[in-house]
């Protein structure tokens, strides 16, 4: 392994701390160490504006008693600094307990190897200038009606180390790199929007794999192609949804819904659904932490559990949830791997890694042909969901309108809105030509981590888009 | 580290500049407490402290930025040749530096309470354990509650730069959150939210937010997907604080200079209904967005935005004010973390008059909204598209209706502000920091079966 080789703690240091947290006769307790460098170049309005570096270092000590959690951090990781840290968190869980104490004895370093081709960091900054000046000039070049650029480059590495009190002892060493082109065109007073952005779990390869300029290239073209775009229709419609971006539907429709801690809650249209038929049989769903290089990747969670590749929905069936260590434990089974964390200053939640539906067997062309008068979503954006109602949204942002099997109109921006349980159930079609989307990141409960998600072409039976045209 | 303690750093950084360099040091440190409740039990207390650092770097109209979260000295040395060596790459701009004194007097505004430190965290968890058994008393139909979860803050934040601004302001603030979830033979669960933030635990409205919580969860209930149709959207305050909020944040010279927003050039002209006014006031010390200095160490002030419909101007921080002619009105916004941009401090909208209940009254076909969502997805705020998801209940004849949901609503921001059809007389102060009362807007397109 390459520059992990040092451990950002000693062994004996974190059983210590970990028999610390322990002392009040806890039942579980984790250390968490992370040490971040992020580098970002930002070019804008025709120049580069600004080059930003970032680092943090810091521990994150979680003690569990019972139902309760007590949690400390701090950026002190000296033995000293962790010692308090795990007091405060064992004092936070406490809550006048008492029990025996049992020192924490654990293994040695379960290491991953996180190499990657081409280190980010090694890379000189004057070639990431190039990458965004040569984005810029490609996008610029597409047409005269392009009025504005703008280009991102950003890459980290990000180091963590998790040791528990059940012996777990493992670190990783994560790095990603991403770009990003926007574009405005205008005509008239008619400002409109365009984007392309790609993200990997690698270094710099990255851009031995995406070409920047045709990046560029693609984001100028959805902008002008949007200016001639016509608003979208507002009511219920057959929707057919292109590969790629549409992963996102099945992230808000579902996988929220199949989270460990809300079906718990009760908070999830999925809860106590398991082993039934939740969905059309075309259906399977898939969340998997171990797609290398994806932006979801992960060879361990936070919380020190390999990354698994998990079926939720299985030809329809709800086959299981996800889960986290500590969900896990108070139903005693194993973590799915979804334990995730934005930062050591965040408590682990369960989390997505990379969400979607597997490849069918359909025609794309012939899904787009089955459809009379409808819409066809090229990319979606963002989306939200109320995982209670199972109600969700989320954004159009290429799409065009689908009249008598053909693709005709581009529409303007809109958003689409479903019942998750409803929607599962009305998927009609699956195409075969299955793809990722671009790289998202999640956000539950203020926390944001790195997701992927895919779909292949599919069409719903009905959503309903919220446009302005009637 | 005590306010002093972080001034002195970030003055001590700001002094180590070379011939022909500007710096320009942030430091920030505080303590923060985290509680979230689940079945009349602690289900997590989050102890934390944090400390950041943020140096820009200007030479010569070139900018680097780096930032740590630690405020060891290794860390603040790294800190400062990571910006020095990120400024080599950087290109210039004439209008590029950092903020000059402006000779503009910083308000007194007193953002500090004692009580959110000795508060003990007993009683803390005792608010949210409180909040939580109000809400799952309040009806049987109430099935439980997704999490009742109180937060604080205390903390500083020191600016110090060659240009001779030394920065320094320490706020608190606490807050409390609750999602209820409600079910009705059987039927589909709703849930329902409410919050509150305040500089103290003790002016945290625990009785209104759990009835809140309640009543919109309840009143949710049965809904069902309406028909597509025209309709008025009533806005109490908190969500036209995030309707209007969104569209006053693309009045920023950053959006204005680079044509990234629609209101490009329309100063003077009518952009809104008459009856709307509103402003950028952190000098109110009502306001959770209250603020004695901007992201650069410039004395917060008050900013017209938009009176009686007419677009007065917009928000500048240095670097958008040297380029637009027009100078900095002290709207530079910024994390510790982040560059500085021009942004909303605390937006507040001019009060009309009438109650929420006599706005609903005047209505004849609408709707009550409760929620919004992909607020992020949904709205482009360059081309000004506005879809977003809705709940909330119908409006017939003045009264309230059926609930409704699974449906989205959708204008353009432009059309939006044009469109506003009365304006309450009472504000609220909101814990994002805008005050605002009540706002119908008439006429939005509702897409639903």
């Amino acid at each position: 392994m390459a520059e992990t080789v040092e451990p950002l703690i000693d062994r004996d240091t974190l059983s210590a701390v970990l028999t610390e947290a322990m002392s009040a006769g806890a039942g579980f307790a984790d250390v968490f160490v992370e040490q971040v460098e992020r580098a970002s170049v930002q070019l804008d309005d025709g120049r580069i504006e600004s080059l930003a570096s970032g680092r943090d270092r810091g521990a994150g000590i979680r003690v569990v008693e019972g139902d309760s959690t007590g949690f400390a951090h701090t950026v002190d990781l000296s033995s000293r600094g962790l010692l308090r840290a795990a007091k405060a968190a064992a004092d936070a869980a406490r809550r006048g307990n008492q029990g025996a104490v049992q020192p924490v004895e654990l293994g040695s370093l379960d290491a991953a190897d996180g190499g990657v081709a081409v280190a980010p960091s090694s890379v000189d900054k004057a070639d990431k200038v190039s990458l965004l000046r040569k984005a810029e000039e490609a996008a610029r070049g597409a047409d005269g009606s392009i009025s504005q650029v703008s280009a991102g480059y950003g890459e980290s590495r990000r180091r963590i180390l998790v040791a528990n009190s059940d012996g777990v002892h493992a670190a990783d060493d994560q790095t990603r790199t991403r770009f990003s082109v926007g574009c405005v065109a205008s005509d008239d007073g008619t400002l409109q929007t365009g984007n392309e952005t790609v993200g990997l779990s690698t270094g710099y390869e990255l851009f031995d794999r995406y070409d920047v300029e045709q990046m560029a290239r693609d984001a100028a073209g959805r902008a002008l192609t949007k200016l001639r775009a016509r608003p979208a229709p507002s009511g219920t419609l057959p929707v057919v949804i292109g590969p790629g971006s549409g992963g996102v539907l099945f992230h808000e429709a579902c996988g929220h819904g199949l989270e460990a801690d809300l079906v718990r809650k009760g908070a999830s249209a999925f809860a106590g659904r398991k082993g039934e038929l939740v969905a059309s049989p075309l259906v399977t769903v898939i969340d998997d932490g171990t797609m290398d290089d994806e932006w979801g990747y992960l060879r361990i969670d936070d919380e020190g559990h390999p990354g698994s590749r998990n079926v939720l929905i299985e030809d329809g069936v709800l086959v299981d949830y996800m889960w986290d260590a500590l969900r896990a434990r108070a139903e005693q089974r194993p973590s799915s791997g979804n334990g995730r964390r934005q930062s050591y200053r965040h408590l682990p939640m369960v989390r997505m890694t990379n969400t979607y539906l597997s490849g069918g067997t359909t025609d794309p062309e012939d899904i787009i042909a089955s459809v009379d008068n409808g819409v066809y979503v090229a990319r979606l954006g963002g989306g939200q969901v109320n995982t209670a109602s199972g109600d969700f949204v989320f954004g159009m942002v290429e799409a065009y309108l689908i009249e008598n099997g053909r693709l005709t109109a581009p529409l303007r921006e809109g958003q689409l809105i479903g019942n998750g349980p409803k929607v599962l159930q009305m998927i009609e079609a699956v195409g075969n030509d299955f793809a990722m989307g671009p790289p998202g990141t999640c956000g539950k409960d203020g926390q944001g981590v790195p997701v992927g998600d895919g779909v292949p072409t599919l069409k719903v039976r009905e959503l309903t888009i919220g446009g302005t045209a009637a | 580290m005590s306010p002093d303690e972080l001034l002195a750093l970030a003055s001590s950084v700001a002094e180590r500049s070379g011939k022909g360099e500007e710096i320009e040091v942030a430091c920030s440190a505080g303590e923060s407490t985290s509680v979230r409740v689940y079945g009349g039990k602690l289900e997590s207390l989050t102890i934390a402290s944090s400390q950041a650092i943020g140096v820009r770097v200007l030479v010569e109209g070139r900018e680097g930025f780096a930032s740590a979260g630690t405020l060891d000295p290794d860390s603040v040395e790294a800190v400062l040749s990571e910006a020095r060596d990120n400024a080599r790459f950087a290109e210039a701009d004439r209008f590029m530096g950092i903020a000059q004194p402006d000779g503009v007097e910083a308000v007194d505004v007193d953002l500090w309470s004692d009580e959110v430190l000795s508060t003990s965290n007993e009683d803390k968890i005792a608010i949210a354990i409180e909040a939580e058994q109000r809400v799952r008393d309040a009806d049987s139909r109430i099935t439980g509650v997704r999490v009742s979860a109180y937060g604080d803050s205390a903390g500083s934040f020191a600016l110090a730069s060659t240009a001779g601004i030394r920065a320094c302001t320490s706020a608190t603030f606490a807050s409390l959150s609750i999602q209820a979830l409600a079910q009705d033979d059987g039927a589909r669960t709703q849930t329902g939210f409410a919050s509150d933030g305040a500089r103290k635990p003790s002016d945290l409205d625990l009785d209104a937010v759990s009835k809140r919580a309640v009543s919109q969860t309840l009143d949710l209930l049965g809904a069902s997907q309406p028909k597509t149709a025209t309709v008025d959207l009533v806005l109490d305050p908190r969500l036209a604080a995030t309707v209007l909020g969104l569209i006053a944040g693309t009045l920023t010279g950053d959006r204005i200079l680079k044509g990234r927003s629609p209101f490009v050039d329309r100063v003077g002209e009518q952009v809104a209904s008459p009856l709307l006014s509103f402003l950028d006031d952190p000098t109110d010390p009502k306001s959770l967005g209250a603020d004695a200095y901007d992201g650069e160490g410039l004395a917060c002030r008050a900013v017209p935005l938009v009176e009686q419909g007419v677009l007065q101007g917009y928000l500048h921080d240095s670097y958008t004010g040297r380029r637009s002619g027009h100078g900095s009105t002290g709207s530079a916004v910024r994390g510790t973390r982040g560059l500085p941009s021009p942004g909303l401090h605390a937006m507040a909208v001019r009060p009309g008059s009438g109650t929420l209940d006599e706005l609903i009254g005047q209505v004849d076909k609408g709707v009550l909204v409760f929620s919004l969502a992909g607020l992020h997805s949904g709205v482009n705020p360059v081309s000004g598209d506005f879809s977003v998801g809705i709940e909330g209940r119908m409006i017939r004849n003045g009264r309230l209706a059926e609930p409704i949901a699974e449906c989205t609503v959708a204008s353009t921001l432009q059309r939006l502000l044009l469109d506003v059809a009365a304006v309450g007389g009472e504000v609220s102060h909101l814990p994002m920091g805008v005050s605002t009362p009540p706002v119908v807007i008439g006429g939005v397109s509702l897409s639903g079966a």
